[in-house]
């Protein structure tokens, strides 16, 4: 066992780069879920942004426009979720599934072509001195764009929430749907708002793997990443800045697996990887177990329907 | 039983219209992965369009990609059987059973069974001695390298996936006695993602040189992102790492798979295990980088052409297991048997064989 | 303008005529995206649709794979939808399938080579009762903690698969098997080999068994109290909790039952077609039941016929690919295309479309 070889400034790199597209589906899902819709398709939304993403860069090769048309194909397939959920009142765990399935697939189909490809590659921050301290200076400042404007992203969503008026009524749409009808306000389309910036941010998410983090196209390449982003949501009891916690805590456990084999530690491969899952697990029991604290945060009309009686 | 009969037909037509030159021979391929992999999965697809080109009209391959292994594998063989194939070849060791199994139901047609152990009359195995190639490539790691770690990225702990490490270590420690192999093991042939992940982390505890034993390029990627050396698996990968590729494996059936076909329409084939290296062609040596200095060029290149005299054979003793024990005696060679079940490691590489 | 307003009660005829018309949109759908890949839809469709059952040459195969595939989607489903109709969303079905194999396998694998024909039923039991005990996980945690059972059932299909890699490389292991990550074989020994009961339809016991539950699942639901309290469950919880039907009791049942028939489904899947415990032996039935409960409407009739024609989907899929090169990702959308309208279309069943004047 020869902890020597353990460089803790490149695993908290690696770190980072792991947890980011966890972080940023997370983000979106917890908008959606606060005002009150459950959207389990995050799964499906992220591998489309992932094709989405990883094909206009390649066409175009600019992964910037790569990564915008990854936000929108994400927002158009959470609008068929909208549609359907919003206005047909289909059951919400059904249709998100459905979600899944369709997109991993209609992903998969699309990406056809793109196997094997190398995407334009995305510049990574690069300022003169800062970059260049020694243990900062990775961690802090030698990152792609993304991973900063995840966690501004976590920033706004919160400022938003807490602190705008629209954010207000978006959380009072989740708790009591039929209160904030009465008060004149669209639920639907609040909803609907919020089901497409879900979406975006799945979508980008699944780019960031693609462009990013592999960098490349392949079929079912989210590997269950939507679903850890909807079990990070529970486990920031809905609290946008406890999301990044909970998603480097994730990405940390899932690298520290690899890292702990490569040092030759006699567990079983198969054993460390179930890791990142039981703790998840366990977060997740301890966080629902303190009912005052869960049931403060959970908007209350979430998974409920919603029809406008007049 | 009705598929008795349609089995018949089809014989009947197949072997009424064997002698005539303008019959078709349906070679069929199972793939237990995207043709798309750059790996794997590729390079049999590379074999099937070598058929189809080296035969024109007089041959017609099908495909069917990315199946499971296990029930799934043994429903396509049967259809692809039922749909009139000669021969069929089934590209992963997983589909062993499945296709003795189908064999057994159709006694006519030909299945040649990549990486497997298990024969009848109308099955054959193939393997290429990719150990022939790790040797080569891990000269050329411990030549290179100079934090002296190779990582390796291993799929699963089955005797092929050991020989390459193995073969590997030892090739790279005849000539680098300091050099210290890292193995990483994923449990899938092919996951772009986990692979990627292991690449980190085996290059986060300091490895400058990757090896590897799965099917996608994820690792060359990120080689040549992080400035280190890699080699391309069973494709040259070259377009990944363009700095970073040093040499690579490539496997090369197009030879092997345009004989077994050539066979069938002569009608001399037979049952056979066939378990070919260098010399034949099927496993290709990748062009050395310029990055690789001359004289450990040389060095390779006559490792190569002693492995096709067959003055040098990877496993020659004094060789010891990891335990200690004596394995091979000096000047000993390893025989095939105990090569096809290797389950340990020689000595000196550190860390655990999952078992 | 067109709205949607609440039926007075649901429309019977709607019940029955959404999931046909639901399939009839999916066909005209799909035949536009084979369209749209450069094939031709109706040779499509018909492949797909029609060639399994019909085809002269592929035709007698075919028949005798549905039931292969349909078995264990129907077992699993029937399970799942006893539990959806509580509202105890059990996604994590594929685990409890691979800890079901896992659980009967090893079992079979410990008394080898043991002979007897009470081997195979007390694997069924172990299989049973490891999917059971991986579902009561999430049951015990939402009883006790009120943790979420989707998320905690699904997280724990990852666990299982680990620990599925982890047993065949390791434990279960066949000493001869030349050090491969399998299990000894099943099929190989007669006592631990699911029989098949009638070949031309491709009836495994596994099968006889799934067409046991459903009725059994059809009376239970229909007919006895249990069934009736998990109904109310789902379709009232305050109600129920007034009727004095205890929470944590559906919770637990429900849960166990999906959990024990997804397990029973796994240790058939390994006896019968898969042959032996591998590393990728789990091909996703527990994932696909959940939409065949769906589209069979959460009802015990209504999932043999969806599970009849998931698999007939599957079947036709591979012979697309086989004839026409239609890759395997286009029938996953497919699937998905059929979920997705069948959700939209049961709309019609809780309300209908009128033409309202605005009234300004």
């Amino acid at each position: 066992m020869d902890f020597s070889a353990l460089n803790p400034v490149s695993l908290m790199v690696s770190l980072m780069i792991a947890a980011t597209p966890i972080l940023l589906a997370a983000v979106g899902e917890l908008v959606v879920e606060k005002s009150g819709v459950l959207n389990l398709g995050v799964e499906g939304m992220m591998i489309i942004g992932a094709i989405a993403g990883f094909a206009i860069s390649v066409e175009t090769g600019n992964p910037w426009v790569g990564m915008l048309a990854a936000m929108v194909a994400g927002a158009v397939l959470a609008l068929i979720f909208g549609f359907m959920t919003q206005f047909l009142m289909s059951n919400q765990v059904a249709t998100g599934l459905a979600l899944t399935l369709f997109g991993l697939g209609m992903a998969a189909l699309l990406g056809q072509s793109y196997g094997g490809m190398k995407p334009p590659r995305t510049p990574r921050l690069d300022i003169p001195v800062l970059s260049d301290l020694p243990i900062v200076g990775p961690i802090l400042f030698s990152h792609d764009v993304m991973i900063y404007m995840s966690i501004a992203l976590v920033a706004g969503v919160w400022y938003f929430l807490n602190r705008t008026r629209a954010g207000l009524v978006l959380r009072a749409v989740g708790e009591n749907h039929d209160a904030a009808h009465s008060l004149g306000y669209n639920v639907v389309m609040i909803r609907l708002a919020a089901i497409a910036f879900g979406g975006a941010c799945a979508g980008l998410g699944g780019a960031y793997l693609s462009l990013v983090r592999v960098p490349q196209w392949t079929e079912g390449m989210t590997a269950g990443a939507g679903w850890i982003a909807l079990a990070i949501v529970v486990f920031a009891s809905w609290k946008p800045w406890r999301l990044i916690l909970g998603a480097y805590l994730f990405g940390g456990v899932t690298i520290l697996q690899l890292n702990l084999q490569a040092m030759g530690i006699g567990i079983s491969a198969a054993y460390l990887s179930m890791t990142p899952y039981l703790i998840t697990i366990i977060v997740m029991v301890i966080i629902s177990a303190d009912r005052r604290r869960a049931s403060m945060n959970a908007p209350a009309s979430l998974g409920r329907n919603f029809h406008a009686s007049h | 039983m009705k598929f008795t009969k349609t089995l018949a037909a089809a014989t009947a037509l197949a072997l009424g219209l064997g002698g005539a030159a303008i019959a078709q021979t349906k070679a069929g391929f199972i793939y237990v992965g995207p043709p798309t992999d750059f790996g794997w999965s590729y390079e049999h697809d590379q074999g099937r369009l070598a058929v189809e080109e080296a035969f024109g009209d007089m041959v017609e391959t099908s495909f069917v990609a990315s199946v499971p292994e296990g029930a799934d594998a043994e429903r396509v063989m049967t259809q692809m059987a039922l749909g009139g194939a000669d021969i069929i070849f089934s590209t992963s060791f997983g589909y062993m059973d499945p296709t003795l199994n189908v064999a057994a139901k159709f006694p006519n047609v030909k299945f040649e069974h990549a990486t497997g152990y298990k024969r009848a009359d109308n099955v054959s195995t193939y393997s290429a001695r990719f150990y022939e190639g790790r040797h080569v490539i891990g000269l050329i790691a411990g030549r290179m390298t100079e934090t002296n770690t190779v990582g390796y990225i291993a799929s699963f702990p089955i005797p092929e996936v050991v020989r390459g490490i193995n073969a590997a270590y030892l090739a790279a420690k005849s000539v680098n006695p300091d050099v210290q192999f890292k193995v990483v093991w994923v449990y899938t042939w092919f996951d772009p993602g986990k692979e990627a992940d292991a690449a980190n982390a085996l290059i986060e505890q300091g490895a400058d040189v990757i090896m590897q034993h799965t099917d996608s390029p994820a690792a060359m990627t990120i080689a040549e992102e992080k400035g280190i050396f890699a080699f391309g698996q069973a494709s040259d990968m070259m377009q990944f790492g363009p700095n970073a590729r040093l040499s690579s494996i490539i496997d090369n059936w197009a030879p092997y798979y345009i004989s077994r076909v050539q066979a069938v329409m002569d009608g001399t084939w037979e049952s056979m295990d066939t378990w070919d290296g260098i010399k034949p062609g099927m496993v290709g040596i990748g062009e050395f980088s310029d990055k690789i200095p001359a004289d450990v060029q040389a060095e390779a290149q006559a490792a190569v052409d002693a492995i096709v005299a067959g003055t040098l054979h990877p496993f020659t003793g004094p060789i010891n297991k990891q335990d200690g024990s004596v394995w091979l005696a000096a000047g000993e060679t390893a025989d095939d048997g105990t090569l096809a079940g290797m389950n340990f490691y020689v000595e000196g590489i550190e860390g655990e064989l999952p078992n | 303008m067109l709205r949607l307003e609440p039926r007075r009660q649901p429309s019977k005829t709607m019940r029955w005529l959404t999931p046909i018309l639901a399939v009839a949109i999916t066909m005209v759908m799909g035949g536009v995206l084979f369209a749209a890949m450069g094939q031709n839809p109706f040779a499509a469709i018909k492949i797909i649709f029609l060639d399994p059952f019909f085809h002269e040459t592929f035709g007698p195969y075919s028949r005798s794979q549905l039931l292969v595939k349909a078995g264990p989607l129907i077992l699993i489903a029937t399970g799942l939808s006893i539990g959806f109709r509580a509202g105890v969303w059990n996604i994590g079905a594929e685990g409890q399938f691979v800890m079901g194999a896992i659980a009967g396998g090893a079992v079979g694998l410990a008394l080898y080579p043991a002979d007897g024909i009470w081997v195979l039923p007390l694997m069924t039991i172990a299989g049973a009762l490891g999917g059971m005990a991986w579902a009561m996980i999430p049951a015990f945690l939402k009883i006790k903690f009120n943790t979420n059972e989707i998320l905690v059932s699904l997280m724990l299909v990852y666990v299982a698969y680990n620990f599925l890699a982890a047993m065949v490389t390791g434990p279960l292991k066949s000493p001869d098997g030349f050090g491969f990550p399998e299990s000894r074989s099943f099929t190989a020994v007669d006592s631990t080999s699911l029989p098949m009961v009638y070949e031309p339809l491709g009836m495994h016991a596994g099968v006889l068994v799934a067409i046991g539950v459903v009725i059994a699942a059809y009376v239970m639901m229909e007919r006895h109290l249990l069934g009736f309290q998990i109904r109310l469950t789902g379709e009232s919880p305050r109600a129920a909790r007034f009727a004095g039907v205890n929470p944590a009791l559906i919770v637990a049942v429900t849960l166990g039952i999906s959990g024990a028939l997804a397990g029973m489904a796994g240790l058939f899947e390994v006896t019968g077609p898969a042959g032996k415990l591998t590393t990728n032996f789990p091909v996703g039935y527990g994932f696909t039941a959940i939409i065949v409960a769906f589209l069979g409407r959460l009802n015990p009739i209504g999932i043999v016929l969806a599970g009849l024609l998931m698999a007939l989907t599957y079947i036709g899929g591979e012979l697309a690919q086989l004839s026409l090169g239609i890759p395997a990702a286009a029938i996953n959308v497919f699937q998905g295309m059929m979920l997705f309208f069948l959700l939209a279309v049961d709309v019609f069943v809780n309300y209908r479309l009128v033409w309202k004047k605005e009234v300004k």
